[in-house]
C-alpha cells in the first residue's frame, strides 16, 4: 500500500509537484482533512485556518503552472509553533496574555518561508512561552503524542512534533532553548535539528530566553531537515546575534560528506536516570557507526553536571526581562479589575500568566536582583564558559558527539507536572549544546518494547550542520525507523 | 557656620539622528502621537534591537570633544522597571562600561565687568553612556495617555564629578556643553523639545570640610533658568534645615520652576533595583583606532579655542566674541566675512554682525541661514566704508536694504542715492558758515569751552548734505571755521 500523502516528505512531495503528479491544493486538501479528523485526538493546533493554507496552496498551483515555482518547498504544508510571527495570523505563546493577540509582521524565516512558497499551515500548540518539556504548560491545554495518546509529545514544541508525527504537516518549525525541538523530536520519531545559535535570524521569534533560543526545523527525514535548514538560515540585519555565514546547499552536502568519523561518546551522558531501553538502542546505534569504520571515542564533557543549575539561572534572568513587555498597555491580556497602572501590571500578570512561567519570572528575578547577580548570574556565566570549552575541547579529538536525546521515552501526560525538578531533568541531555551554542540534532533510533520512538542525539560543530547532518543521514539510510508511522 | 554645596548633575542630550536608536522608524519632534512607531519601538512579541551607527558615532564625538577615553568595546545592558513609558520595561542602556569616560566641560563664570572675560575653570566629567530615551505620558482625568514616538530616540546621559559649589558654576556647565553640543552637531540641545534634561545632585557640607553630606537629587529642571533657580533654591533649603537643627534625608525632590519650590518625590529606601544585566540581544561593539581617528577629524574647534583664537587672531573685543562664539553658525560668518574684509577691518565686522544682522534677525525672527546679506556682501560693505565710499549712516540703510533683498552694497547703495560723494569744499564751507550763525548760543558755548557744543551745528550740516557728507570733514572744518571766530 502506498504511503497516503499527509506521512510523505518533502523531498517526495516536491518531486511530485515538480512532476505535476498532484497539485498543491491536493496536497493541502489531504493535510487539511488529515488535520480535521486528527486534532481532536493530539490537539497539536492553537489554530488553523483552512481558507488561508488553500488560498496558498491556490496561489502556489498558479506559480507553478506559469513556470515561477519556487523551489522545493513550493506548495509544502509547513506548521509553525505558535512562537513565530506571521503577519495577520495569531501569535499566542499558548499563554492567556496572547490569546487575542494578532502580529502585524512577518519573522525572519516566516518570510523565507513564504519567499520559498511554503504553505503556512497552523499555528503549533507549545508550552507557555516556551517553557517546559511537555506541552502541559499550554494555556490551550496539552498536545498528546500520536504514537501514544496518553503521553507527552515533548516539549516545548509539542505541537510541533505531534502534528508532524500524525500527518497533519509535512515539516514543521519549532524552536529550542534547552530542547525544545531535540526533545520533541525523539518523543515522536522525528528528526529535529537545533541549529547553531545565530544561523537561523530570531526576528519574530517570542524571546524565552535570548542567548539560547533558536529556531530549527522538524522533519521526516534528515534530508527534509537539510531541504527546511537551507531555507530558513542565513545572516539577517535585523538580529544583532545573526552570524555572517555562507549557507551551504546542506541538501547536496549530505549526499557528498561521507565518513567514516570520529565520534565522542561523552561518558557523563549514559550515568544515572538513563532508561536501560533508551540506553541500549544508543549504544546499538554507536555500534552502527563503529562498524561503518568510525573511530569511536570516549571523551568527558566534565562540567555536565553544573548544565542544569546553569540553564536554569541563565534562561529564567533572561526570561524575566523578555516577558517584563507583557504588561496589559499597549496589547495582550488586561485585566478587567485593573483600578490603577500597578493593578494592571500586577492583575494583568497575575491572570496572562501560567504558573511556570511565572515561576520562571520569579527565579530569574530573583538572581538579578541587586546584591545576588554576581552569585548567580555573573558565575553562571563563567560555568557556560566553562561548559562551552568542555565541547570545544572534545572537538579537539572527535568531529562529533553521539548521546541520548532524552534519558526517557514519552512519559504519561500529568506523571511529572506536580514536580517541576522532575520536569527539568527531562533536559539534562540536551541544554548543554544550547549553553555551548552548537548544532545539534535528534533522530529516531528505535523504539521502546512499548512501542514508543526513542531518540539519538548527534551534535556538531559550530556552524558545521553539513557535517552533523550527514552523520545523521548515514545512520537513517541504513535503518528503517523512518517508514514507521503512528497507529492513528 | 559657612557652608559650601557640592553639586553634580546629570544629563540628558538626544543624539540628533535620523532614525532611532536600535530600529529604522525615524525620530523628531512635533509629529502626530504614535506616528514614529515600529514593531520594535511598540516592543511588540519577537522584535529585536538593532544599533544605529549614527547615534554610536555621535556620542564618540562628543566624547572626543570633551576629552574623554573612549572604551574599545561599546556594550549594552538592560535597565529594567516597569513604567507604562518604557514600552519593553527594560531600557537599553550601558551600566558598568560606558563609551566614554572621564573628560572635561570648560566652564566660564561671569567676569567682573560685562566687557570682561571671567574665570575658566575644567569640570571633570565622571562618564558618558548612550541608552534609548522613554514615550512620554499625559495624564486626564480618569485616564492617561502614552505617545511613543520619544520611545528609543538615542540618548546621552552626561554624568558630572560632583564639583561643582554654585548654581552659577552649574548654569554655566550646562551652557558650555549645550553650546559644546550644538557645534558639534550632536544635538540641537532644545530644551523646550526635551532635547537637554537636566537632574542635578546637590549637598552641602561646612566649608572646608571635605567629605560630602547627604545629597538630594532634584528632577525637572526644565529650563536652564531653572536649573539656577532651582539648585539656588535647593542650597538654601538645606542650609536652612541644618541650620534649624535638622537632619537631610537622601530623596528625590521635584522642582517646580512656576512656583520656585520643590517637593520630595521618593526617599532612598524606594529607590529601584533596576536588575542590570547585558542585553543578550545586542553583541558587544569594537570600537578600533581607525573609527575613532575618523571621527576626531570631524570634531569642530571646541567654542572657548574659538573664542581665545577669535581675541588674538582678530583683536576684536571680548564683548563680541561673546555673542559671535557661542553662536557657531554665526562665529563662521563672522569669520568669512573678516577674512574677506581683510586685516584690520575685523572687528568691524564685528560690530556689524553682533549689533546689526542680530538686530535685523531678532526684529524678522529669521534664522541666520535666511539673512539674504552674505559674509562677501558685508565684507564689501566694510571695505566702501573704509574706503570713504560710504558713510556711517548710509551704510546703515545699506545694510537694512541687503539684509531685506540681499546684493553687492555697491550696487545698493548707488540705487539708493547713498553713495558718498566727495564733497564740494566750497558748498561745505558755506553750510558750516550757516549753521554757525544760526547758533549764537552754541557758538558762545564753544567758545567759552564747552568742545560738546560743536555738535549742534554739526546737525544742520548734515541736513543740508542729505547726509552724504563725510563727518571727518564737516568736523574739521567747522573747528577751523570757530577758530576763526
Amino acid at each position: 500500500m502506498s504511503v497516503p500523502l499527509h506521512f510523505q516528505t518533502v523531498a517526495e512531495l516536491s518531486a511530485q509537484l515538480a512532476s505535476g503528479k498532484i497539485s498543491s491544493c491536493e496536497l493541502t486538501r489531504a493535510v487539511l482533512a488529515r488535520t480535521r479528523v486528527i486534532e481532536p485526538q493530539v490537539h497539536a493546533f492553537n489554530s488553523f485556518d483552512e481558507a488561508d493554507s488553500l488560498a496558498q496552496a491556490a496561489a502556489s498551483d498558479a506559480r507553478r503552472t506559469t513556470g515561477r515555482s519556487l523551489g522545493p518547498l513550493d506548495g509544502i504544508p509547513v506548521g509553525l509553533k505558535d512562537v513565530i510571527s506571521v503577519a495577520g495570523q495569531p501569535l499566542t505563546a499558548s499563554s492567556k496574555m496572547l490569546a487575542n493577540f494578532v502580529s502585524p509582521y512577518d519573522a525572519t524565516v516566516t518570510e523565507k518561508l513564504k519567499a520559498a512558497g511554503a504553505v503556512l499551515h497552523g499555528r503549533l500548540n507549545c508550552d507557555e512561552f516556551a517553557m517546559g518539556s511537555s506541552t502541559e504548560n499550554s494555556a490551550f491545554g496539552p498536545a498528546h503524542n500520536p504514537w501514544d495518546l496518553t503521553r507527552t509529545p515533548g516539549g516545548s514544541s509539542g505541537g510541533s512534533a505531534a502534528a508532524l508525527a500524525s500527518g497533519s504537516a509535512i515539516a514543521t518549525l519549532g524552536s529550542d532553548t534547552g530542547g525544545s525541538i531535540r526533545q520533541p523530536a525523539a518523543f515522536c520519531g522525528l528528526v529535529g535539528l537545533k541549529p547553531t545559535y545565530g544561523l537561523v535570524s530570531r526576528y519574530g521569534l517570542i524571546a524565552y530566553a535570548s542567548s539560547l533560543d533558536q529556531i530549527g526545523p522538524f522533519a521526516r527525514t534528515v534530508e527534509d531537515a537539510a531541504i527546511m535548514l537551507g531555507i530558513i538560515a542565513g545572516h539577517d540585519p535585523r538580529d544583532s546575534t545573526s552570524f555572517k555565514t555562507q549557507v551551504p546547499d546542506y541538501r547536496a552536502e549530505i549526499k557528498t560528506r561521507r565518513g567514516p568519523w570520529k565520534l565522542g561518546v561523552p561518558k557523563e551522558y549514559f550515568g544515572a536516570g538513563l532508561d536501560p531501553e533508551v540506553g541500549a538502542a544508543v549504544e546499538k546505534a554507536v555500534g552502527f557507526y563503529k562498524s561503518q569504520g568510525c573511530e569511536i571515542r570516549e571523551v568527558s564533557l566534565p562540567h555536565t553536571q553544573y548544565c542544569l543549575d546553569t540553564y536554569y539561572i541563565i534562561a529564567t534572568a533572561e526570561a524575566s526581562s523578555n516577558l517584563a513587555r507583557y504588561d496589559g498597555i499597549r496589547y495582550g491580556h488586561r485585566s478587567k479589575e485593573a483600578k490603577d497602572v500597578l493593578d494592571v501590571y500586577q492583575k494583568s500578570r497575575a491572570e496572562g500568566f501560567g504558573d511556570e512561567v511565572k515561576r520562571r519570572i520569579i527565579l530569574g528575578t530573583y538572581v538579578l536582583s541587586s546584591g545576588y547577580y554576581d552569585a548567580f548570574y555573573l558565575r553562571a556565566q563563567k560555568v557556560r564558559t566553562l561548559i562551552r570549552r568542555d565541547f570545544l575541547n572534545a572537538y579537539r579529538e572527535v568531529d562529533a558527539l553521539i548521546t541520548p536525546t532524552s534519558p526517557i521515552p514519552a512519559f504519561k501526560l500529568g506523571e511529572k507536572s506536580a514536580d517541576p525538578l522532575a520536569m527539568y531533568l527531562c533536559d539534562v541531555y540536551t541544554i548543554g549544546v544550547n549553553l555551548a551554542g552548537l548544532p545539534a540534532l535528534s533522530l529516531p533510533c528505535g523504539f521502546t518494547a512499548g512501542g514508543l520512538p526513542i531518540g539519538l542525539q548527534l551534535i556538531g560543530q559550530p556552524f558545521r550542520e553539513a557535517d552533523l547532518l550527514a552523520v545523521a543521514q548515514a545512520y537513517e539510510e541504513a535503518h528503517e525507523w523512518k517508514l514507521k508511522y503512528p497507529a492513528l | 557656620m559657612n557652608y559650601e554645596a557640592v553639586i553634580g548633575l546629570e544629563v540628558h542630550v538626544q543624539i540628533k539622528t535620523r532614525s532611532k536608536v536600535f530600529t529604522r522608524v525615524g525620530a523628531g519632534f512635533g509629529f502626530e502621537p504614535n506616528t514614529l512607531t515600529d514593531p520594535v519601538v511598540l516592543a511588540l512579541p519577537g522584535t529585536l534591537p538593532v544599533m544605529n551607527k549614527a547615534a554610536l558615532d555621535a556620542i564618540i564625538k562628543a566624547g572626543l570633544m570633551l576629552g574623554c577615553e573612549i572604551a574599545p568595546v561599546c556594550k549594552w545592558d538592560r535597565k529594567q522597571y516597569f513604567y507604562p513609558d518604557s514600552p519593553k520595561n527594560y531600557q537599553i542602556s550601558q551600566y558598568d562600561q560606558p563609551i566614554c569616560l572621564g573628560g572635561t566641560v570648560e566652564i566660564e563664570l561671569a567676569g567682573p565687568a560685562r566687557n570682561v572675560m571671567g574665570e575658566h575653570k575644567k569640570i571633570p566629567l565622571t562618564r558618558i553612556h548612550l541608552e534609548e530615551d522613554v514615550g512620554k505620558l499625559s495624564h486626564g482625568a480618569t485616564e492617561s495617555q502614552v505617545d511613543y514616538n520619544r520611545a528609543g530616540t538615542p540618548l546621552m546621559e552626561i554624568v558630572s564629578e560632583p564639583a561643582m559649589h554654585t548654581a552659577d558654576e552649574a548654569f554655566a556647565y550646562l551652557t558650555s556643553l549645550r553650546t559644546t553640543m550644538i557645534y558639534g552637531g550632536i544635538s540641537d540641545c532644545d530644551m523646550e523639545k526635551g532635547q537637554l534634561r537636566c537632574d542635578a545632585n546637590i549637598s552641602i557640607r561646612p566649608v572646608g570640610a571635605t567629605h560630602l553630606g547627604t545629597k538630594v537629587e532634584l528632577k525637572n529642571l526644565n529650563s536652564i533658568a531653572f536649573v539656577r533657580d532651582g539648585i539656588a533654591h535647593e542650597i538654601k533649603r538645606q542650609i536652612a534645615v541644618v541650620e534649624r537643627g535638622g537632619t537631610l534625608v537622601q530623596e528625590t525632590r521635584d522642582y517646580d520652576g512656576e512656583a520656585g519650590t520643590s517637593q520630595s518625590l521618593r526617599s532612598k529606601e524606594m529607590a529601584h533595583d533596576y536588575r542590570y544585566f547585558p542585553d543578550p540581544d545586542l553583541m558587544p561593539v569594537q570600537v578600533d583606532d581607525a573609527w575613532k581617528q575618523a571621527l576626531r577629524t570631524s570634531c569642530p574647534e571646541l567654542p572657548f579655542d574659538k573664542q581665545r583664537r577669535f581675541l588674538s587672531e582678530y583683536q576684536i573685543p571680548y564683548t563680541i566674541t561673546s555673542v559671535l562664539v557661542p553662536d557657531h553658525g554665526l562665529s563662521d560668518y563672522f569669520e568669512a566675512a573678516a577674512k574677506l574684509a581683510g586685516p584690520g577691518r575685523a572687528q568691524a565686522v564685528g560690530n556689524w554682525i553682533a549689533n546689526d544682522l542680530l538686530r535685523e534677525l531678532g526684529a524678522a525672527k529669521l534664522p541666520l541661514g535666511a539673512a539674504k546679506i552674505t559674509p562677501e556682501n558685508l565684507a564689501a560693505l566694510v571695505k566702501l566704508i573704509d574706503a570713504g565710499s560710504l558713510l556711517n549712516a548710509a551704510a546703515k540703510e545699506v545694510f537694512s536694504a541687503m539684509f531685506a533683498c540681499g546684493g553687492e552694497p555697491a550696487e545698493v547703495a548707488a540705487r539708493l542715492g547713498l553713495t558718498a560723494v566727495p564733497t564740494d569744499t566750497h558748498e561745505l564751507d558755506s553750510w558750516c558758515r550757516d549753521a554757525i550763525a544760526a547758533n549764537a548760543k552754541a557758538l558762545a558755548e564753544f567758545k567759552s569751552g564747552k568742545e560738546s557744543a560743536i555738535n549742534a551745528f554739526k546737525g544742520p550740516v548734515m541736513k543740508a548734505a542729505k547726509g552724504k557728507a563725510d563727518p571727518k570733514l564737516v568736523d574739521e572744518n567747522l573747528r577751523r571755521l570757530l577758530a576763526a571766530q
